[in-house]
């Protein structure tokens, strides 16, 4: 037998366009040049109304919920899998959360309205609820072989009415005010702390372009020319400090700083002004995609479902447990149905009876839209997120220009078939 | 010509096996024993309970009776991962590569290779990906596409490795060579003459006669979840094999 360890010279491999250099996912690039095109055409058509810091950070704030949604239903649809009840389970939690800090708490166990420990536990209850029903759902579809299909459209009817009996239809709030702060412009990180936070992540952000550098290194491997990482890193870098700064941008209204200054007993001084900031449920999503980030790239659970997705048969056969990781990622599905509930719930500050519906229509698209394939083995945290980001754009860019709503949706409809196709013709082009 | 008792333990032994789908014997009382250094062809038409038999000796079947020693102990094979545990490795007919990923991913499929933070160590499988493919076939360069972008016979490559970089020490393989070339199929002959003189057995289901009689040293027909018998390959033709296969006829000699 030859000598394994002998060191070999890898071929330098032969490089062709620029792109190729930078190692760049050109369909990431497509839907980012998508995106980018809606907003311009926007901003245009609205004369400069779209593009402004304070329609960025709605945007933003408005994207949270489905977005966070579609970060699960990726592993989902990865499987070869789909969840039709998301919509309808954030309902459930939501009426859960809502029930325990409005009636449950206060009044049935004594806990002072406004007590610190209320947001917690409502937060901790919505999150058992949704991984519960979440792996339930998972062991219909794991164990009991009954087809996801099947299994969350029945949910969706069960968890929208269980929801609507638990709340007996009525809108239930206000919520703590604790609670609030997670649903967007009623919490928010203050310029400094955005400023430090954006510090944060791009000084991460660098911290894992050396890394992968230093690692390739290690073992031989050929890595980018150091102009290409440069303009990767600066690339990265400015945009998140550029969105930062866009939403330190969105100042407080007078009135409601002044108003600030009051509830705590002091006077505003003169011509003071303050920015938003990021909202802390923007953080929570920037959170939850961090973390399906790693989960789906370098942990063995994500590389299962990914092998899963590619042939369920090889995976089982490889020795791994298939119908316990579908009630794993049905159950990661439940949770974030949760997060969501908090963000949906918090930003309206109640709790109402068609919280979250036709959601589970959204975040499916989203998904679509960002790339992940119905046939399963394909799909990315962060397309999934810049699928929300596109369609929340279509629809509120179109509110702005006075487009009637049955036309938003025709449009958004379109848009979604659309979106596939060219996701289609680009992979036969490709041969990816 | 009777059955050899001086070979010593067998590698594996399988006794008594049985399974059937709905009322159909797809393996009926077969008993089968392998011996380190071996190649051992299992034949039969379609249908005639070799893949099953085999599916039940690596876990991925679940067997109705019978029982597996490896070694001359009794082993407790009802899943993959056991047999994995038996250093005992197939390699499918099919391949059972997960399309989508990449071949490092394909070969630590199940086994990762994880940092000290329990995160997958990309980079160190890529690595040894890379050393192991360079051993087994040198042409080998495209680490880094979904391995349905692959060749047949790089596919087949990374299947094989599999197996290697594992260290099996029994192995089975289920027509290894139906989907290559000419080239890639003496390459995989060659991998299986080293391997056996490493030591390693070998269950090999092929349909081609003539590559049995080439690469193994007995070989057992099968027949309607039936074993007609085991044979020593030098001592019979061609044309003895073919008529246990079609006719489920032992031949006057060489059984084994």
């Amino acid at each position: 037998m030859a000598d394994s360890t002998e060191p070999r010279g890898l071929p330098t491999q032969s490089r062709r366009s620029i792109l190729d250099t930078m190692e760049i996912d050109t369909r990431l690039l497509g839907m980012i040049g998508a995106f980018v095109i809606i907003c311009v055409v926007f901003d245009v058509w609205t004369g400069g109304r779209f593009l402004t810091p304070r329609n960025i950070f709605n945007l933003t704030i408005q994207t949270v919920s489905v977005a966070v949604m579609a970060t699960g239903m990726v592993f989902i649809i990865v499987m070869r899998h789909i969840d039709l009840s998301v919509g309808a389970l954030l309902a459930t939690c939501s009426a859960f959360m809502a029930m325990t800090q409005v009636h449950v708490l206060p009044q049935m166990l004594g806990l002072p309205l406004g007590s610190p420990l209320i947001a917690p536990i409502a937060i901790l209850v919505g999150a058992v609820v949704g991984i519960a029903i979440g792996a339930f759902q998972g062991w219909l579809v794991g164990y009991l072989t009954i087809p996801a299909f099947i299994v969350t459209l029945g949910g969706l009817f069960v968890w929208r009415n269980v929801a609507w009996h638990l709340s007996s239809g009525q809108t239930i709030g206000p919520l703590d005010p604790a609670f609030v702060t997670l649903g967007g412009i009623d919490g928010t990180m203050g310029v400094t702390g955005s400023w430090v936070l954006g510090a944060i992540f791009a000084a991460l952000a660098l911290l894992m372009i050396a890394n992968a550098r230093r690692n390739k290194i290690k073992h031989d491997f050929p890595v980018k020319p150091i102009w290409a990482e440069t303009v990767i890193a600066l690339f990265a870098v400015g945009t998140i400090l550029g969105f930062i700064w866009v939403l330190n941008a969105y100042e407080i209204p007078s009135a409601r700083l002044s108003r600030m200054f009051e509830a705590r007993g002091e006077a505003m001084p003169a011509g003071y002004t303050a920015g938003y900031g990021v909202p802390y449920s923007v953080l929570l999503l920037i959170v939850v995609a961090s973390v399906m980030t790693v989960i789906a790239q370098k942990t063995r659970l994500g590389r299962y479902i990914f092998a899963t997705g590619g042939n369920p048969e090889a995976t089982e056969l490889a020795g791994i447990n298939i119908r316990f990781l579908t009630v794993k990622i049905f159950a990661i599905m439940g949770f974030l149905c949760a997060i969501s509930a908090v963000v949906a719930s918090a930003r309206l500050n109640f709790h109402s009876n068609d919280i979250g519906t036709l959601d589970e229509l959204r975040v499916i698209a989203a998904a679509v839209i960002g790339g992940t394939a119905l046939s399963g083995g394909v799909g990315t945290i962060y397309g999934a997120i810049l699928g929300a980001l596109i369609m929340q754009s279509l629809q509120s860019g179109m509110a702005m220009v006075g487009v009637d709503a049955p036309y938003q949706n025709i449009v958004v409809g379109v848009v979604l078939v659309l979106a596939v196709y060219v996701d289609i013709m680009y992979r036969k082009r490709t041969g990816d | 010509m009777n059955t050899p008792t001086d070979r010593g333990t067998p590698l594996v032994e399988m006794r008594n096996m049985r399974k059937s789908f709905g009322g159909i014997h797809a393996v009926n009382d077969v008993s089968m024993t392998l011996y380190p250094g071996e190649v051992m062809g299992v034949l039969g038409h379609n249908g005639a309970g070799k893949s099953v038999l085999m599916k039940m000796l690596s876990g991925a079947l679940t067997r109705d009776a019978g029982e597996i020693y490896i070694d001359g102990e009794l082993a407790n094979i009802h899943s993959p991962r056991d047999a994995r545990r038996y250093r005992l490795e197939t390699i499918y007919q099919t391949l059972a590569l997960a399309d989508n990923l990449d071949a490092a991913s394909n070969l630590f499929l199940g086994r990762e290779l994880v940092t000290g933070s329990g995160l997958v160590n990309d980079a160190q499988m890529e690595a040894e990906t890379r050393k192991i493919m360079a051993r087994l076939n040198p042409n080998f360069q495209r680490f880094h596409t979904p391995v349905k972008g692959l060749s047949g016979g790089q596919r087949q490559s990374v299947a094989i490795s599999r197996a290697v970089y594992f260290n099996a020490k029994i192995l089975i393989m289920d027509e290894p060579t139906a989907a290559l070339g000419v080239e890639e199929t003496a390459m995989v002959a060659n991998l299986i003459n080293e391997l056996k003189a490493q030591g390693l057995g070998i269950f090999l289901i092929d349909h081609d006669i003539h590559a049995v009689k080439q690469l193994c040293d007995r070989a057992s027909v099968m027949k309607n979840g039936m074993l007609v018998g085991t044979v020593k390959v030098d001592e019979v033709t061609e044309d003895d094999i073919l008529g246990m296969i079609i006719l489920g006829k032992r031949p006057e000699k060489g059984a084994a």
